[in-house]
């Protein structure tokens, strides 16, 4: 199918595994951040907000660097994973979904927060008196309330892992079958004489998906709208 | 039937409340002109308003206690809120909203009850609705239908109708002089329209500038009248 090949496949399938498990394991830090900051005062908070979306302003390859130092196998945090889970992340496609996540993290973070942020507190208080503790009026009413914001937030994140080149390819390499995704791939192809075409149906695929994710977030949050406030 | 019995102070900005009362009674009224501290004062019975210090008891249980670091967290005082607004989940249906307490509470399911309470209120062919959907009388019959359905022990009603116009009052008024009588549950009614506290209450609470003016029955309401309003 698009005269692509094994290898290519697979750069495909690398590509999008990479991304969805970013996402999905970002997803529970970012809405505990978006919450910490936007309901919580304390001590630090300015300069967590600034190390959370530091990814966004780094140059890639920078961040990427930062990453292989820390969880490289000799890093401090690599060896702790190692030595104590026997997890590797430098040169593994694991080590890349880790810096797609990083590198997508602030722009999931931003939505959930505003979301949060807009959420009228009024409804919690009610939700209390009615019986629910602090866990619960989270679940039943401030998450599902937010959730326009959250699905925005994961649409954001996948699409930027997705696109993700520099960290990636400076903490995990450019390895096909383990850390070549699509950048990656377009990238090489287009190192070699006579790679254009190639690189060409990569291309078109990369709009593809990321044109597919921008109709599915677009979707999503109108069901959303539509479930949580009403036609 | 209930004993309220409150004695906090609560700074908050440059206004004080500082109140003192026992009440008893099926259907009291928290009476008084707008900024007198009323709404300040369900919160802290509620247990959404932490007071300075001082105790707040229902009946033979202490809510708030600040001398004995007692603060029954809202969602265990089982006391029901009817909020000026409504304050319906907006994106869950009516039929949710009124279950809502029951299930946060770990109730058993009970459609005699849930009826019934439909019946009373009039809200059985709503409950499919979104709150966007409901007119505000509607929406206040839900929100009341809502704190019932968790089986308080007490029901706080803040100036209900304050929000609706003069037709939707009407509408709602009988519907709150049944729950008085039929639901069998004790109110505290906040208000500073005096018509709407003859209907309803039984015993009254004078408030003004954050301070107990006087208690006593729906007679205190002649000379408010005048004062106050």
């Amino acid at each position: 199918m698009l005269g692509l090949t094994p290898e290519e496949w697979t750069a495909v399938e690398l590509s999008l595994r990479i991304s969805i498990v970013a996402t999905v394991c970002a997803l529970p830090f970012g809405i505990a951040l978006g919450w910490l900051l936007a309901r919580k005062q304390f001590w630090g908070k300015t300069l967590l907000d600034g190390i959370v979306f530091l990814p966004l302003v780094l140059p890639p390859v920078v961040t990427g660097y930062l990453l292989l130092i820390w969880f490289g196998r000799r890093g401090p945090v690599g060896e702790f994973l190692y030595d104590w889970f026997g997890i590797v992340l430098s040169f593994r496609w694991t080590g890349a979904a880790l810096s797609c996540g990083v590198m997508g993290f602030p722009l999931m973070v931003r939505p959930i927060r505003l979301a949060l942020e807009a959420i009228d507190r009024k409804l919690e208080d009610a939700a209390s008196t009615l019986g629910a503790n602090n866990l619960r009026v989270f679940l039943t009413v401030t998450l599902p309330l937010a959730l326009p914001g959250v699905i925005a937030g994961v649409v954001l994140c996948f699409a930027r892992a997705l696109g993700e080149f520099g960290a990636t390819i400076t903490f995990v390499s450019n390895i096909p079958g383990e850390t070549q995704t699509i950048s990656a791939a377009i990238y090489t192809l287009t190192q070699i004489p006579g790679g254009d075409a190639e690189a060409g149906k990569l291309v078109l695929i990369s709009i593809l998906l990321a044109f597919a994710a921008l109709v599915a977030s677009e979707w999503l949050s109108r069901r959303a709208a539509i479930r949580f406030h009403g036609e | 039937m209930i004993v309220l019995a409150v004695d906090v102070e609560k700074q908050l900005g440059t206004f004080k409340v500082n109140v003192r009362f026992e009440a008893v009674g099926g259907a009291i009224a928290l009476f008084g002109p707008s900024g007198s501290g009323k709404t300040s004062l369900v919160n802290m019975v509620a247990g959404l308003l932490e007071p300075d210090r001082g105790i707040i008891a229902l009946d033979d249980t202490v809510l708030f206690d600040a001398g004995r670091n007692i603060d029954v967290p809202p969602h265990k005082r089982r006391i029901g809120y009817v909020f000026q607004e409504g304050r319906l989940f907006p994106h869950l249906s009516v039929r949710q909203n009124l279950d809502y307490g029951r299930r946060m509470n770990g109730q058993p399911r009970d459609q005699n009850e849930f009826d019934r309470i439909a019946a009373l209120l009039d809200i059985g062919q709503l409950l499919d609705r979104r709150p966007r959907m409901l007119s505000g009388g509607e929406r206040q019959r839900v929100a009341v239908g809502r704190a019932l359905l968790m089986r308080p022990r007490l029901l706080l009603l803040d100036e209900p109708l304050a929000s609706l116009d003069a037709g939707h009052k009407r509408e709602i008024l009988p519907y709150l002089v049944r729950l008085r009588d039929e639901a069998k549950v004790p109110i505290v009614y906040v208000s500073h329209m005096p018509a709407e506290v003859r209907r309803i209450a039984t015993e009254v609470v004078l408030l003004n500038d954050g301070k107990v003016v006087a208690t006593g029955g729906l007679d205190l309401l002649k000379d408010a009248d005048t004062d106050l309003l």
